[in-house]
């Protein structure tokens, strides 16, 4: 320790004992159990009422399933066409997942390379931007034709979509570095391959979070629009194309059972995306710390 | 006051005076700091230190004093003139390799890394492992008293504590200079003062060089053994003073004849850079 060797071992020269800077970290009270299942019980309770209407609604109507079916008739389409809506759910959440995954590197990877130098990010952020803010609805017939497959069409739409938000946060995380922790690492005689290892990119975790759940639900909603769009059809379609011969078909029950699917799917992904936010951030970040004043 | 005159040396020109305890640890020769935007920020600095000070750089704001001890730091090329590290091991780049540690006027911590990662931060850059690390950093730690909090996040700790992790950060590679720029400037009056012993207490013991910038005349008094006045617009040197040789900075300290004689001429050193200055000043 060169200079410091003269210490004494262990000596502190700082009291920590006492003082006004000595304040330890504070407990944070628990929730009680009856508040804690209120929170999970509160939700359901007002989700099964909505139900309960939409059935008291059908029924006191007598309104026709191919109008409005009733809960359990939903249900019902939803076991019977088990065979049929399931390989179409993991289309649809292989081709979401797979561009969100996509997205990220991308993503991540292209933000890396925009914020190397102004010239860079001058030349190259306009096209980002111009992929972005053309409807992603418009590009999909040119995209059908050019692509592969519907799948891969379907892939690229997605992936587009969810691309955006990603790139964006990363670049503005990227940029929003303290200072003063750059002139630090500079001072340590950094290299730029431990200043983003270290500095950059674990300080714009919460930025990428941001873009991570923007990105999860944009990829499945583009999923479903390109699909739309595209009409695949035969045993490679997913839950949209069910969803629109559902309609063709008249065969409304099975069309909502297709919705509750997509929903779920959709409430996967917000669960997913949260739980990896929450991972990541709850130590340290003011997003995810629980406060009480 | 003609006994405090005796005491406190008053030299002029700086540059011409014997350069502190030893060797020279920085040679500051005529630097000239002009910002992008036009702004003199700093006209014409010379000036030594030798190894072991404990020098203050006191002056209004915008007189240049953080941007000196940038370009001491090597963070910021001068504009003209010459820096140099006489007693440091001068990296490819020109600037002084692990000999610098800097405490900035925040604590600066990595809120993802827990007061122990944010020790380890300068060692790691230097391809140093964790595990070999662990002892020296737990032995700082436990200079700054902060050996109970290896584990913590930095927000689960008060102002003061995050200004020790930032101290024990600077001191980990064991530096030869200490450069700090109004360090506690942001905490209260009992934490400050508490800190304020404990730098003079980790300079006494490990013989490191300490700059430290201040815009408080008692602070400046109380922890150095050399005061460089500065004045504003455009930022340059107005006095070099140097203060008792006291070793023991206490309470009593602060409330002896030498302490008050001190700090009255350091003021008024103050008072006439500030009128001479430029009359702008808010």
């Amino acid at each position: 320790m060169n200079d410091l060797s003269r210490i004494e071992k262990g000596t502190p020269v700082a009291s920590s004992e006492a003082g006004t800077d000595s304040a330890v970290a504070v407990l944070i009270p628990r929730t009680s159990l009856s508040e804690k299942l209120l929170r999970i019980v509160m939700p359901f309770a007002v989700l099964g009422t909505v139900v309960a209407i939409w059935h008291a609604i059908v029924v006191i109507n007598n309104l026709p399933p191919y109008i409005l079916p009733s809960p359990p008739r939903v249900i019902q389409a939803l076991i019977e066409d088990w065979g049929t809506l399931w390989p179409a759910m993991m289309i649809t959440t292989k081709i979401t997942f797979m561009a969100l995954a996509l997205a990220l590197i991308g993503g991540v990877g292209f933000a890396i390379f925009l914020v190397q130098s102004k010239w860079v990010e001058l030349a190259f952020y306009p096209i980002a931007v111009i992929l972005q803010v053309t409807p992603i609805i418009a590009i999909a017939p040119l995209i059908l034709i050019y692509a592969p497959s519907t799948q891969a069409a379907l892939l690229i739409c997605a992936f587009l979509v969810a691309f955006f938000p990603i790139l964006s946060n990363m670049v503005q995380g990227l940029k929003s570095v303290d200072h003063n922790l750059l002139n630090l690492f500079e001072l340590y005689g950094a290299s730029r391959w431990q200043t983003l290892l270290y500095l950059k990119l674990p300080a714009s975790q919460p930025y990428f979070m941001a873009g991570l759940r923007i990105g999860g639900g944009l990829a499945l909603i583009a999923a479903v629009v390109a699909e739309f769009a595209a009409g695949s059809a035969g045993a490679e379609s997913g839950l949209a194309f069910r969803l629109l011969e559902s309609q063709f078909r008249l065969n409304i029950p099975r069309l909502f059972a297709a919705l509750i699917l997509l929903s779920l799917l959709g409430i996967a992904i917000f669960a997913v995306t949260t739980l990896i936010s929450w991972l990541a951030l709850h130590r340290w970040h003011e997003s995810s710390v629980r406060r009480e004043n | 006051m003609t006994a405090a005159m005796a005491t406190v040396r008053e030299q002029d020109p700086i540059y011409d005076q014997q350069p502190g305890k030893g060797r020279l640890v920085v040679k500051m020769r005529s630097v000239t700091k002009v910002f992008s935007n036009g702004t003199l920020a700093l006209s014409n600095m010379s000036m030594d230190i030798g190894a072991g000070e404990f020098v203050s750089l006191l002056g209004p704001s915008g007189c240049g004093k953080s941007t000196a001890l940038r370009i001491i730091a090597g963070l910021g090329r001068p504009s003209s003139g010459t820096i140099d590290w006489p007693s440091s091991r001068i990296n490819s780049r020109g600037l002084p390799e692990g000999d610098v540690g800097f405490v900035f006027q925040e604590p600066t911590l990595m809120p993802w890394q827990t007061v122990f990662g944010n020790v380890f931060l300068p060692l790691r850059l230097q391809g140093k492992t964790k595990a070999g690390s662990r002892e020296r950093i737990m032995e700082t730690l436990a200079m700054v008293g902060l050996a109970d909090f290896a584990n913590a996040y930095p927000r689960e700790l008060s102002g003061g504590m995050k200004m020790r992790v930032s101290i024990a950060r600077a001191l980990i590679t064991g530096p030869k200079l200490l450069l700090m720029d109004e360090p506690f400037a942001a905490l209260d009056e009992i934490t400050r003062q508490k800190l304020n012993d404990d730098v003079r207490r980790l300079w006494q013991r490990s013989g490191v060089t300490v700059i430290f910038v201040t815009h408080s005349v008692y602070e400046a008094t109380y922890l150095s053994n050399r005061i460089v006045v500065m004045r504003a617009r455009p930022g340059e040197v107005y006095r070099d003073l140097a203060m008792p040789e006291a070793e023991e900075r206490d309470v009593h300290f602060r409330s002896s004849e030498e302490f008050q004689a001190s700090s009255a001429l350091v003021s008024r050193t103050l008072l006439e850079a500030i009128s001479v200055g430029g009359a702008d000043h808010e």
